[in-house]
């Protein structure tokens, strides 16, 4: 039986999520559905039906899934789970709140953000914040996999998979959606940025992020930040990379004022280049970074503006 | 309202972990133990709660060897009414994890479960909705704050976005993330009078659940370590570094 895909998305555009979920879905080797449930979810599916690799397009249209809700999402995925051998979701904030309900309905333990499927039913995934790399076997019965987005590349643009509609799943009514305060950013996706600029407690203030957003415009880069400044409320908490956080695989990820800690270091650590700016040459991250600079960020900052303003980076 | 507090022993945060040498599993013995980070969390909200009088007792519940009662101890300290221990040798899964909760909700009957949003030996992330699921109830994870009113629990939730705000019809499972509430410690009287509160000893076998593993654990590997990096002395260096590798 084919596996099935559950489609991210905020109702406007399908998340690149999606795309390396379905990369992961083809290495189980049966074809590939993909579910969006959405409201007004036309676009979102039509979007889904040209990635490549998909075989078909299940399109659940319906009022209840204008927010992400885990309850009617997950009494909707049942509704369908018997004509898959595998549901996946990507390891995001939704997919983690949806798969384990799912899991636990169908009576299957749920296999949490994959990084390889090593062999049909045998999945590697990290424990420890990635100080340990797990394999393990599935028992024989339907596969429930969130996966580890940054370990499996997107896939491209296909040839157009068939839509079809199928019948909202019941409403379980038990929560409602209220409200939500969404990060307005004119940068790109953490998760999507091909550089990403990190701060951490060296900067001392939410002001002196401002340093580091500087850097990040002219590079066209993300901003992210180690769970200390988020607590101390220097930014937003969908800033925070790491083993509770985001985890990000940039082309290159620069670390400013962040001593590297093993937590930190497991949302950033397949970074394709790291670089690090500290002033103790002793900070942990320096055993992680390919480029180490052992600097005064408050200098280095200021300088690296100029300096790549001079070399044309606006 | 009843509170019931799932509560993990791991290791603590700051040690790193090893293999054990036959690559068969991490090495647990000797190293220092802590309540699961998310678990003091989820204490430290149910104790707000029991402050502000919408709690009327709190319910810690751990599930392992019998050192996971120094975990409920610690729960105790920081405020809980009472243990229930649920005594295995097993390295138990979420779902059965979860199939336990489910039997301890029924004989309970919380209006509220308080789980941690992630275990960090495990990191599976999946206790909380597994037990909500099971009892057909509403969830909330990753809660940033908590308020409970009127048989509703509106729980402000930290999403890969931003923030969500939900409503939760109670029963609910709610599962905490790092900025919900930052855990007490726990004053010495308050240690000494923990000793005396109740801790129930229970098998997960009285719950009618198996806690055989159903996954199997091939092996365990360190990863790859990166390469030994360079050091740049100088902004220009560094910049010169990176667009002669084309990486800006
Ligand atoms: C349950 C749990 C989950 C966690 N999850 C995460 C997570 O997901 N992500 C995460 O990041 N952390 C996480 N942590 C926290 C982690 O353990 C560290 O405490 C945190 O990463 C430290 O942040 P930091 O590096 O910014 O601060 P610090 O460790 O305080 O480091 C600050 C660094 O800045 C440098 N510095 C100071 N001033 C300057 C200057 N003027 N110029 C240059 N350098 C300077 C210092 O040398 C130091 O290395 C978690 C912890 C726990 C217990």
């Amino acid at each position: 039986m084919p596996s099935l895909v559950v489609a991210e998305h905020d109702n406007k555009t399908l998340a690149e999520a999606t795309a390396n979920t379905v990369t992961a879905a083809r290495q189980l080797g049966a074809p590939v559905h993909v579910l969006v449930a959405g409201h007004d979810g036309v676009r979102i599916a039509e979007a889904a039906a040209l990635l490549a690799g998909v075989d078909a397009v299940l399109l659940a249209d319906d009022p209840l899934y204008a927010h992400p809700l885990a309850e009617p999402l997950a009494a909707l995925i049942l509704a369908l789970a018997d004509r898959y051998d595998a549901v996946l979701a990507p390891a995001t904030s939704t997919g983690k709140a949806i798969l384990p309900r799912v899991a636990a309905l169908l009576d299957v333990p749920q296999i949490s953000e994959i990084t390889r499927i090593v062999a049909p039913g045998v999945f590697e995934r990290p424990i420890y914040a990635g100080a340990v790399l797990q394999t393990v076997q599935a028992p024989p019965g339907k596969l429930v996999l969130t996966v580890r987005t940054t370990a499996f590349a997107a896939t491209g643009a296909g040839e157009p998979a068939p839509i079809t509609r199928v019948a909202a799943g019941p409403d379980p009514g038990l929560s409602n959606f209220v409200g939500e305060t969404l990060s307005q950013s004119v940068r790109p996706a953490l998760s999507a940025a091909k550089i990403v600029v990190a701060g951490g407690r060296g900067l001392q203030s939410g002001e002196n992020f401002k340093l580091l957003e500087k850097i990040a415009d002219r590079l066209k880069a993300a901003v992210g930040a180690s769970r200390a400044v988020v607590d101390a409320g220097f930014v937003a908490n969908d800033y925070q990379i790491g083993q509770t956080g985001k985890v990000v695989a940039p082309e290159l990820y620069i670390a400013v004022g962040i001593s590297g800690a093993i937590q930190h270091v497991a949302g950033m650590s397949q970074s394709k280049r790291i670089v690090a700016i500290n002033k103790d040459a002793e900070a942990p991250i320096f055993q992680v970074a390919d480029i180490g600079l052992v600097a005064d960020l408050f200098q280095a900052l200021p300088e690296m503006d100029a300096a790549l303003a001079k070399r044309g980076y606006n | 309202m009843k509170v019931v507090v799932p509560v993990k022993r791991v290791v603590d945060y700051n040690v790193k972990v090893r293999l054990k040498a036959d690559g068969s599993g991490v090495e647990r013995a000797n190293l220092k133990m802590s309540m699961n980070p998310f678990d003091e969390i989820a204490v430290e909200a149910a104790v707000r709660l029991k402050e502000k009088g919408i709690a009327h007792e709190i319910v810690a519940v751990s599930i392992g060897s019998h050192q996971s009662t120094e975990t409920i101890r610690t729960a105790l300290a920081m405020g809980a009414d009472r243990g229930i221990l649920v005594v295995t040798e097993d390295e138990v899964e979420p779902l059965a994890v979860a199939k336990i909760l489910k039997a301890i909700c029924g004989a309970e009957q919380p209006q509220l479960v308080i789980t941690g949003k992630q275990a960090i030996d495990d990191d599976a992330a999946q206790t909380g909705p597994m037990l909500a699921a099971l009892l057909g109830w509403a969830q909330a994870t990753r809660a940033h704050t908590l308020e409970i009113d009127a048989g509703t629990a509106r729980v402000e939730c930290e999403v890969d976005n931003g923030l969500q705000t939900i409503a939760l019809k109670l029963p609910a499972v709610v599962t905490t993330d790092l900025r919900l509430a930052e855990p007490r410690y726990a004053s010495l009287p308050n240690i000494m009078k923990a000793k005396k509160k109740p801790i129930a000893e229970k098998t997960a076998a009285e719950y009618g659940v198996d806690t055989a593993s159903r996954l199997k654990v091939l092996g365990v590997a360190e990863p790859a370590v990166r390469p030994a990096g360079v050091k740049v002395k100088s902004i220009d260096e560094l910049l010169n570094t990176l667009q002669a590798a084309g990486a800006i």
